[in-house]
């Protein structure tokens, strides 16, 4: 049992939750070491159901119909080893006008040989809210493998977002792979920010269906690369109704030897939908930094500042 | 005293020579502008003190407090105590104006910040964590610069054009800057065409076709651009024709 109290501990204190989580009662939480749920604090309304798998968990994770949890609901999973395997499958329904906010603190912090996946179908019910901010903390030498994947139905009037940020440590390999449907009046927000170095991979592709009247969507990604790192972004956005609305845009910053590759595509088969994109790639923008290197910043500390931003 | 030269400055881009042996002094603690029609060389002038990419292949010498230069890169300019304000400020993805302010801020006090922003006819409150994009206007990432500028507590300030895309009553707040750096002793270069800006000055150098044509006193200048450089039909257009002065 000490043992047990202590790895959540050491798990919560890795995943930067750990203030969050045991300073506050009112908070829900899930912790994940490996495929064993360690910790569980639940709410009423909410409904965790895990089942332990070979290699990880399997979820039932339901919010019932008009519940709103106004606190954040966190859910850890990790290893503190630095090899193995962890996969988790969700299975996720918000009901009829419930709101939620999660976040998946998702750490390896010793990883040097890990591989972390995830297959997540979401259902989120007409009128809901869903926020899902997937947080990711890896070991310094990257040695990690992460691949989520996720097909997520936003019904008539509910509201999705996710967000995908890597808070420490090396990506290592991340190969990302969300597809939403969106329904009438729906909106949908796809975010994800990652700083790629060494040798690391990233691939994401995300894909959003603006299917129903005046669904909205916007896909953002944003990437910042040195050294060796490379980076293929395929974000798609089709609108199929009218009045629906959506906007692609994605930015990645290159230095040194790393290479970015983003490819948009727009699919419109509405003439009253309308969606629109940007891409930007290349190097730190000129007159961003010499602006701040006329303010007396050092060349790395003006690139360093800009991509803060760009990632914020 | 002297705090800036140019000693027979010459730069040429794309081919073109922009600035030609460009002789100019400005004195410590002046308010000086450097006016003329468009395409003189003004922007390009300020461009090549402060030494952004691009123009620092000069011929000549650029002396700043009785040093060369010409070698030191932008921000080991900036940090010698030269700053710049450009025409159209950059805009920042996802960079809160906070953050920005703090990075160009000399003493990182939060209070001289806000209390910056106040004396600009921004509020601090609504601006601070706002991004330094485009979502500003024009004319409020243009005192968003000027603040910057003020919080460096630079001694030797390059401002391009600072009433370009800015309203009446922002202008008024844009020359209370101005005096504000006059007060504390900063060196003031306005890059200017415009009559009102010149105003402001305490002296003024005329340039046209990459060569100072006149200098002296603000009056003087003003008159002498009114009367000459106003209905003069030629253009800048550089190594394309001599510049017709006298006539």
């Amino acid at each position: 049992m000490e043992n047990k109290s202590a790895l959540i501990d050491e798990l919560l204190e890795a995943s930067r939750i750990h203030k969050a989580v045991h300073s506050d009662p009112g908070v829900a939480y899930l912790v994940v070491h490996h495929n064993e749920v360690i910790g569980l604090r639940g709410l009423p309304g909410i409904l965790v159901e895990p089942r332990q798998t070979k290699d990880g968990v399997g979820i039932r994770f339901t919010v019932k119909a008009g519940v709103q949890i106004e606190k954040p609901v966190y859910l850890c999973f990790g290893m503190m080893s630095d090899r193995g395997k962890q996969h988790i499958d969700m299975d996720v329904h918000i009901e009829e006008k419930a709101r939620v906010n999660l976040y998946a603190h998702c750490t390896f912090p010793n990883s040097s040989n890990i591989l972390h996946t995830m297959d997540a179908a979401v259902h989120i019910g007409p009128h809901a809210h869903y926020s899902y901010y997937e947080r990711h903390i890896h070991g310094e030498n990257g040695g990690i493998e992460v691949v989520p994947k996720a097909k997520v139905t936003v019904e008539e009037g509910a509201y999705f977002k996710t967000e995908f940020e890597l808070l420490k440590g090396r990506v290592g390999s991340i190969d990302i792979d969300y597809d939403c449907l969106c329904k009438a009046n729906s909106i949908l927000e796809m975010i994800a920010r990652i700083s790629g170095r060494g040798a690391d991979i990233v691939k994401i592709r995300e894909s959003g269906h603006l299917a129903g009247d005046h669904s909205r969507g916007v896909l953002t990604t944003k990437i910042a690369l040195r050294d060796s790192a490379s980076a293929e972004v395929y974000n798609t956005l089709t609108a199929s109704a009218p009045y629906a609305r959506g906007h692609v845009d994605c930015k990645e910053i290159v230095q040194d030897g790393a290479r970015a590759k983003a490819v948009p595509v727009i699919e419109v088969n509405h003439p009253k939908a309308h969606i629109t994109h940007e891409a930007a790639l290349g190097s730190v923008d000129s007159k961003q930094l010499q602006t701040l290197m006329s303010r007396g910043l050092s060349e790395e500390q003006g690139v360093e500042l800009i991509i803060q931003g760009l990632l914020r | 005293m002297e705090i800036l030269q140019l000693k027979d400055v010459s730069l040429t881009l794309n081919e073109s020579r922009i600035l030609r042996k460009l002789n100019i002094t400005f004195w410590q603690g002046y308010v000086h502008a450097v006016s003329g029609p468009n395409g003189a060389g003004k922007s390009t002038m300020a461009a090549t003190i402060m030494g952004l990419e691009g123009y620092r292949d000069i011929q000549g010498s650029i002396i700043y407090r009785g040093r060369n230069i010409n070698k030191l890169a932008v921000d080991e300019r900036a940090r010698h105590g030269i700053t710049m304000a450009w025409q159209d400020p950059a805009r920042y993805e996802g960079l809160s104006v906070r953050d920005f302010l703090m990075a160009s801020s000399k003493n990182k006090d939060p209070e001289v910040i806000n209390n910056t922003l106040a004396g600009l006819s921004m509020n601090p409150a609504q601006y601070l964590d706002r991004a330094l994009d485009k979502t500003l206007s024009g004319g409020e990432r243009k005192k968003i610069e000027l603040a910057s500028i003020i919080v460096n507590e630079a001694d030797l300030v390059l401002l391009d054009e600072p009433d370009s895309g800015i309203d009446v009553e922002s202008l008024e707040r844009i020359f209370d800057a101005i005096d504000l750096l006059k007060k504390r002793g900063t060196t003031v270069i306005l890059i200017t065409h415009s009559l009102a800006v010149l105003e402001r000055a305490d002296h003024a150098f005329l340039l046209c076709h990459g060569e100072i044509i006149d200098k002296g006193d603000k009056a003087k200048i003003m008159k002498y651009f009114q009367d000459k450089c106003i209905p003069c039909g030629h253009k800048n257009i550089p190594d394309e024709w001599e510049p017709v002065i006298g006539k």
